[in-house]
């Protein structure tokens, strides 16, 4: 029996790849240390640096970090992109801001959604605090934090603090 | 604080999933349209005069366009020239009891299509068994309008 329909000029072929995936020994500290609130990042004992996610060895120097740092939730926008453009399973509307968000005592920073700012006034060297899910939302992940938004306070030099982190880099 | 490196790395399920949605094109809209509408095959005639199904749209050997004038019918039975045995269908598979995947010539084809064969068991599969296929009741436009490919007879 024939069906009348539109001739095919489409097929969907979705394809899905299932991992068990492990994130290390690093970012699991991360992640559960976020599960109690906390944001915590690790120390390269040779510059001193503080990476965030925590790693287990220093990027620049190989060396073992010996020490956690516990960060606060709060920091500076280094950079952002806006998002215009609605694409498939899109869940926020459009336009919208996702920022690297420099924690204060991190020289990494961390990409996380930047809210309750209009897109025009979306700058690097704003400050930006978490805004958490409630308490009993808390998982392993870092979507405790919902977004970041503006702290109002002024803005920090971030070209100046970004060059700072640089000179630490070891020769 | 003290940075524990004994701490069992966390793990879990991550899926990474693509949406995609593929232009057919004129040769391979009619082929799923046929299946679709008249559960016929179609295969394409090149220069040479071999059939080709799945159609395509250049001639492999004279590299022309093809065209849907060079479309034939083909099938619906044909023969299977080779195959493996899945004995664990994974989510997404055509069956979910084990099957085999097969190349199966349509009569009057001269290449192979890609396609499940529900034979029961592995000791039912030959190369060179007949096989007819078995189409889906509601059919969309799609390879996955034919359920799979069955023993003839």
């Amino acid at each position: 029996m024939a069906q009348s329909q539109k001739p095919v000029t489409y097929i969907r072929t979705p394809i899905a790849v299932q991992y068990d995936y492990s994130v290390g020994a690093g970012t699991s500290i991360f992640l559960r240390a976020l599960r109690e609130g906390r944001i915590v990042g690790s120390r390269c004992p040779d510059t001193g640096k503080v990476y965030v996610p925590p790693r287990l060895f220093s990027v620049e120097t190989a060396s073992p970090m010996s020490e956690l740092v516990e960060l606060p939730d709060r920091g500076v926008v280094y950079t952002y992109c806006i998002v215009n453009i609605k694409f498939y399973e899109q869940v926020l509307e459009v336009p919208y801001a996702y920022g690297y968000v420099l924690l204060d005592g991190a020289d990494l920073p961390i990409m996380h959604l930047i809210q309750e700012c209009p897109i025009e006034a979306m700058r690097p060297g704003m400050r930006v605090q978490a805004v958490w899910k409630d308490r009993e939302e808390w998982t392993e992940s870092l979507e405790n934090i919902r977004y970041f938004k503006p702290t109002g306070e002024p803005d920090a030099p971030i070209g100046r603090i970004m060059e700072e982190i640089r000179k630490k880099s070891h020769a | 604080m003290k940075l524990d490196d004994q701490a069992q790395a966390l793990r879990g399920e991550h899926v990474l999933q693509y949406p995609y949605r593929r232009a057919t094109g004129p040769i391979l809209g009619r082929f799923f349209t046929e299946i679709r509408d008249h559960r016929r095959f179609l295969g394409v005639k090149t220069a040479s005069g071999e059939v080709l199904c799945p159609p395509v749209d250049v001639d492999p050997d004279s590299l022309e366009d093809l065209s849907v004038d060079n479309l034939v019918e083909v099938g619906p039975a044909g023969r299977v020239t080779t195959w493996t045995w899945l004995q664990e269908p994974r989510p997404g598979n055509p069956l979910e009891r084990p099957f085999a995947w097969a190349l199966i010539r349509l009569d009057g084809a001269d290449s192979v299509l890609l396609h499940a064969v529900d034979a029961g068991s592995e000791s039912a599969m030959r190369t060179g068994m007949r096989v007819v296929p078995r189409f889906r009741d509601e059919r969309n436009g799609g390879i996955h309008d034919i359920a799979c490919f069955v023993p003839e007879g």
